[in-house]
């Protein structure tokens, strides 16, 4: 078992949380759409965590993922388009035990909320951060995304987009102060839920890209990954993510990948011939932004008043 | 003194002349101290118990070419026997640290025939002959317009306490001052200590030594002395500026946390607050850009901690998006704009009264809210308390505006008596009581309890969406009528706690002016002239804007006129071409008209400088002429 906050055993009456107590509901994604799985990992890590409900919340932006909140019985924040991060940040900063998870979309995140994404890399509060990666704007029906493929047939694009897609893992493997960066796919829920597990384990962001298939609009981009497992490559290391074995044996490419190895991970990172997943980088040693951002939350009414005085003392004429 | 082309020596007969108040402008280029000259010289005056009140005279670059006219930096010190709320009008005496920077305040109207121009002399016989021929030029020039002109050596003078008179000359100005205006040299003493408290005992001894020359060559040059009475009372006092009353009323407040992003003219609130909240336990974050400043800050707020943003226009735009959704979840947020010149970039560091429909209306859909305008430095203090609890006990964002002209200036006021009351209380982390929901809004108030992060049973999903008192999303009809209504009808509930406008003059006559945000004090002012001329004018001046405070048509109508004075653009009233329906009015006047159904005139300019209370005299008298109140050469007189 892990992350038992050392205070539960002291509770006069045990609370013991099962599944249900994060469910909140049917959840009215697509049948068929990714989301559903990561949705299952995160309860299943809630329950074995033993998170409080009321300790946790779930942030999110505007997008098909970002519902994501409405699916979980915890305290959630589903807010502006591209902004789940600042509002995330906000509420780790002055409440540093509340659990945060983040569910956020590619065009959420890479598009819309690419400033905050930089800087809450930076930042560096500790929450999970799920980029649900469609290669599409769902919610608004088939725009093109900044991680769409070249030539994607979008309503935007319909003949075919023509830049180059962001890379989510590597560009976020460049920003300073980045601790923990893992990629994972929907349509291995142990692998979702094993990666899922390391980032919730870690302190700091991780920031956690997982390939999410639209059957709507996407349903193709990852078809052929899905088929042919030769196509994946399987990051394995004792540091890294820990899959039941079973989940991952269809995989033939792996490698050992130490991700302490910030640029081993930078070049897995920037593979084109493969999908690499697993834990491309964790450094558990970065600075936390509510390290300093969460000081002087014990500071009295009495003490502030006193504080205050002293500085009207200074402007006393 | 060795004399010049002009005597240094002023000759004007007799012991000091006393006045009632009088306006000291030091100007130069940036970066020469005239502005930490002038600020000791307006607390030196404050300390004797003079009412002061300064107005920074700002570029907006940093490093403004030397000697130009936009580059002109410095201070000006309104002071008298009696507590003063504006700039005023033109000024009495100025000292000038080249000849170029005046043509600034020329523009700026700061001067009248008579004015008085100490004026550094070292340009006359600069090595390079385009500099003293501008230079000849230019006094020529200002003698032309009926400034009278000292042309003084104070570089040379200053030469005997320092080798470097660019940087020791305004303490040596600020001696001189104090010499002309029989101001305590003890007391500047203590303000120049204060000020190289940090520099050692070297500089200090330094600039003491220039003070003490410049009160020493006014002695000998100048025969200019005045004596503005004081009137000291027993009362504590404080000196600051607006921003720093921003500040300390955040922490008066009991504020968890400061988000932003710097933007002229609202950062100085922060530079203020960086070195002395972390005493109270806060913190300010620098975020990446406004946008995330108050997405920070609500994030916060949805957590319990009491946040805040101070920005500037520019800024205010960027934090609509999330202004909408803090009125739509109902999360409890501050945001103070200190307002500027705009659109876009506009004046940065100049004041306009522009913001106010952005306050009101810029966030999409129906997004009531609570907006309050603080008319004086005190208030900027107070009403940041008086937010912070409003939008608590509201469930609000609450905006708070402020201005540059409040932001940079600095009068004496009644010390704060810290209460602790005023602070926010820690945070509820008891279980959520069963049944209740997350919007329970009581049906006539519209007003709800909000469950916070680690309450027990409170577990809801805030959302942007329209949504039912569980926060369950939901786009049926009904359900976002009454979502809207419910917001709306906090409003009302507050609008019926708040008094009528309190009316500055008589009940009822011919003219009212209405004027909001700091052109209280000049505004006031003129009303008190024309009402001592016998003219039945008042005026009133509104805190609240959303909701507006109540009686307003009643009061109205007891006038024969009604008129707001503004900084902010309009067209003429009859509009461009004779279109009276798209003629844009002033933004108060417009509203109030809206609001109020009365015929609200106006009048209002964007110089991005404050008003001067003659201006507004001026304003007064041609509006009352209009109305056949007073005979037209009288107004003109006036006016001109
Ligand atoms: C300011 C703003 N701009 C645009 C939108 C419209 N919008 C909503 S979701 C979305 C894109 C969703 O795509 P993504 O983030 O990839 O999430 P997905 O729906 O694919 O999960 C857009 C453009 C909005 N809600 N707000």
């Amino acid at each position: 078992m892990f992350g038992l906050k050392t205070d539960w055993s002291l509770e006069v009456l045990p609370r013991y949380f099962t599944l249900e107590d994060y469910e909140g509901g049917m959840a009215r994604w697509c049948p068929g759409c990714g989301d559903h799985g990561v949705l299952a990992a995160v309860q299943r890590i809630c329950r074995d965590a033993q998170l409080k409900p009321e300790s946790t919340v779930s942030v999110s932006g505007i997008g098909c993922s970002s519902r994501f909140p409405h699916y979980m019985k915890t305290y959630g924040f589903h807010g502006l388009h591209g902004r789940a991060l600042p509002v995330a940040c906000g509420i780790k900063s002055r409440r540093p035990e509340l659990t945060i998870w983040v569910a956020t979309g590619d065009g959420d995140c890479c598009s819309i909320g690419a400033a905050h994404w930089v800087h809450a890399i930076r930042y560096n509060m500790d929450m999970v951060v799920m980029l649900f990666d469609n290669n599409v704007y769902g919610l608004t029906k088939n725009q093109t995304s900044p991680t769409s493929r070249p030539g994607s047939k979008t309503n935007t694009h319909p003949r075919g987009s023509f830049l180059p897609p962001l890379n989510p893992a590597l560009t976020t493997l460049s920003i300073s102060n980045v601790s923990f960066v893992a990629q994972t796919v929907d349509w291995n829920p142990v692998h979702v839920y094993a990666t899922l597990k390391a980032a919730y384990e870690h302190k700091g962001l991780s920031f956690v890209r997982i390939l999410q298939r639209c059957p709507q609009y996407t349903p193709k981009v990852f078809e052929e990954a899905q088929r042919d497992p030769s196509l994946m490559l399987l990051l394995e290391h004792e540091k890294g993510v820990q899959a039941d074995p079973a989940g991952t044996k269809i995989y033939t490419n792996r490698t050992q990948h130490d991700p302490s190895d910030i640029n081993a991970a930078r070049q897995i990172a920037s593979r084109e011939d493969v999908i690499p997943i697993g834990l491309l980088f964790r450094d558990a040693d970065r600075p936390r932004y509510e390290e300093f951002s969460s000081l002087g939350a014990d500071v009295t009414i009495e003490e502030k008043v006193q504080a205050l005085e002293k500085e009207l003392d200074r402007f006393a004429i | 003194m060795e004399s010049g082309r002009n005597s240094a020596v002023v000759h004007e007969q007799g012991a000091a002349r006393q006045v009632r108040e009088a306006i000291v402008e030091i100007v130069s280029d940036s970066g020469e101290g005239a502005q930490k000259a002038g600020q000791s010289f307006a607390t030196v005056c404050a300390k004797m118990g003079n009412g002061v009140w300064t107005v920074e005279i700002i570029p907006a670059e940093i490093k403004p070419p030397a000697r130009s006219r936009a580059g002109a930096s410095g201070i000006r010190i309104r002071f008298g026997s009696k507590a003063v709320t504006n700039m005023g009008d033109q000024a009495d005496v100025v000292v000038a640290f080249n000849e170029q920077v005046l043509y600034g305040r020329i523009m700026a109207d700061a001067f009248r025939e008579g004015t008085v121009i100490l004026l550094e002399n070292r340009w006359a016989k600069d090595a390079d002959e385009q500099i003293r021929d501008m230079y000849a030029t230019a006094v020529e020039d200002f003698r032309a317009r009926g400034l009278i002109v000292h042309e003084l050596p104070l570089h040379e003078a200053c030469l005997k306490y320092t080798t470097d008179p660019r940087l020791g000359k305004n303490m040596f100005v600020l001696g001189m001052l104090c010499h002309i205006y029989q101001l305590n040299l003890d007391l500047a003493a203590n303000e120049v200590r204060a000020a190289f408290k940090k520099k050692g005992d070297k500089v200090i001894e330094q600039n003491l030594a220039l003070l003490r020359g410049g009160g020493e060559f006014a002695a000998e040059n100048l025969t200019y002395r005045f004596n503005v009475p004081a009137m000291p009372t027993r009362q504590d006092l404080v000196v600051t500026n607006g921003n720093q009353a921003v500040g300390l009323g955040v922490m008066a407040s009991g504020m968890d946390l400061v988000s932003m992003y710097p933007i002229t003219p609202a950062t100085s609130a922060t530079h203020y607050l960086a070195g002395v909240f972390q005493n109270l336990g806060g913190f300010i974050h620098q975020a990446e850009d406004e946008i995330a400043a108050i997405g920070f800050a609500i994030g916060a707020s949805y957590a319990g901690k009491t946040a805040c943003t101070i920005t500037s226009g520019p800024g205010l735009a960027l934090k609509t998006e999330f202004i909408g959704l803090a009125v739509m979840a109902e999360v409890p947020l501050v945001i103070v704009d200190v307002q500027r010149g705009g659109p876009a970039t506009g004046l940065p560091t100049k004041i306009e009264q522009g913001d106010l429909f952005a306050a009101l209306y810029a966030s999409p859909g129906d997004a009531p809210k609570v907006v309050m305008a603080a008319a004086t430095i005190e208030e900027c203090f107070h009403m940041v308390i008086t937010a912070r609890k409003l939008a608590e006990s509201f469930r609000t964002p609450v905006i708070l505006l402020t201005d540059a002209n409040l932001a940079t200036g600095q009068t004496p006021y009644a010390r704060p008596r810290v209460r602790e009351d005023w602070m926010a209380a820690p945070i509820d982390q008891s279980p959520w009581p069963e049944g209740v929901t997350p919007y329970e809004w009581d049906p006539e108030t519209g007003l709800s309890r909000r469950p916070i992060p680690g309450q027990r049973g409170g577990q809801y999903v805030l959302t942007g969406l329209a949504h039912t008192k569980q926060s369950h999303v939901a786009y049926d009809p009904r359900a976002n009528q009454v979502g809207c209504e419910m917001r709306s009808r906090k409003f009302a509930a507050l609008a019926s706690t708040l008094l009528p406008p309190k009316i500055h003059g008589d009940d009822q006559g011919d003219l009212l002016v209405v004027g909001w945000g700091s052109t209280l004090g000049t505004i006031d002012e003129a009303v008190e002239r024309v009402r001592e001329e016998g003219y039945r004018v008042s005026s009133i001046h509104l805190r609240f804007l959303s909701p507006l405070e109540p009686g307003l048509a009643e009061i109205f109508g007891r006038f024969k006129r009604v008129m707001t004075i503004e900084l902010n653009y309009s067209d003429p009233p009859s509009g461009f071409g004779g279109d009276v329906q798209s003629a844009r009015r002033a933004q108060l006047a417009q509203y109030l008209r809206a609001q109020t159904l009365c015929d609200v005139d106006y009048w209002s300019i964007t110089p991005g400088q404050p008003l001067q209370p003659g201006q507004v005299h001026g304003v007064i008298m041609e509006r009352l002429a209009a109305m056949g109140v007073v005979d037209q050469r009288a107004a003109a007189a006036h006016a001109g």
